[in-house]
């Protein structure tokens, strides 16, 4: 036999909705967005270190910023493989997904995450679980652009 | 004056990232998508090259670096070759990154396991 509800535990769907609205925490968007700024602020600095840093080597700008990219990146999954990136991550919202360290961290945590099922059907084919659909978007907007350019411009 | 202008660029771009992730309902996921379609849109007007004159790595590093480098080696190639550059360039700027975290990716995770 299913319980009986007294009415007056029944919620309709728009009480319950104000309920949980009330007392689900909003984000304290100031403090996050700041912190957001600082750390993505610190993270473009530390880039710009190495940059130039390449270019005293003798680097081009186009590859100085290359290897930039490919040495952040590298950071990016060393922490993340380190357990480490995830509680800075936790801090510091925005500031680790949006420079390029995000999209390192997706492709090394969805490697780690699907290690278990096997080197060939688990961490190789579902790295770019996450990170896949950053490079859909990408090439399809590419291709559109260069379409479009070279046929009509 | 390099280091003020990343640093402040860069921070932006993720203050913006931030305030999505929090007023929007849509996921980090769909939010960095954007900024990559929106880094490709703002490439093929020649207006992130620009942002990248000014600001070097606050416009290089974030995500919707990677919109506008695949534009540009899509147009750079078109321009040379005609309409297959549009798929030869596709990855002529983007392949050191590309290639960066699949490597690292790889050997990272054959040698770490996940936590918790």
């Amino acid at each position: 036999m299913a319980p009986r509800i007294p009415s007056r535990l029944k919620l309709t769907q728009q009480e319950f909705d104000q309920i949980t609205q009330k007392i689900t925490p909003r984000p304290p968007l100031a403090r996050n967005a700041v912190i957001a700024f600082l750390s993505g602020g610190l993270i473009c600095l530390i880039g710009q270190l190495l940059q130039n840093l390449y270019a005293s080597f003798g680097y081009s700008t186009q590859e100085a910023s290359s290897a930039t990219v490919s040495t952040v990146i590298f950071i990016g999954s060393l922490l993340t493989g380190l357990g480490v990136f995830d509680q800075i991550a936790r801090f510091a919202g925005a500031g680790t997904a949006v420079p390029v360290t995000g999209f390192a961290n997706s492709l090394t945590s969805a490697a780690l995450e699907f290690k278990k099922e096997g080197l060939v059907t688990g961490l190789s084919s579902k790295m770019f679980t996450l990170a896949g659909s950053v490079i859909v978007l990408g090439v399809v907007t590419a291709f559109v652009a260069g379409i479009i350019k070279s046929l009509f411009l | 004056m390099d280091y003020l202008t990343a640093f402040v660029v860069g921070g932006l771009f993720c203050l913006l990232g931030q305030l999505l992730f929090d007023l929007t309902p849509f996921s980090p996921g769909h939010i960095l998508a954007g900024f990559v379609v929106a880094g490709g849109v703002l490439g093929s007007v020649g207006v992130y090259d620009r942002l990248i004159e000014f600001a070097g790595a606050g416009a290089s590093l974030p995500i919707a670096s990677f919109g506008n480098s695949l534009v540009k080696g899509v147009l750079l190639e078109a321009e040379r070759h005609g309409l297959i550059g549009v798929l030869t360039g596709m990855f002529e700027l983007t392949s050191s990154g590309i290639a960066a975290g699949i490597v690292f990716s790889f050997f990272i995770a054959l040698i770490f396991n996940p936590r918790g």
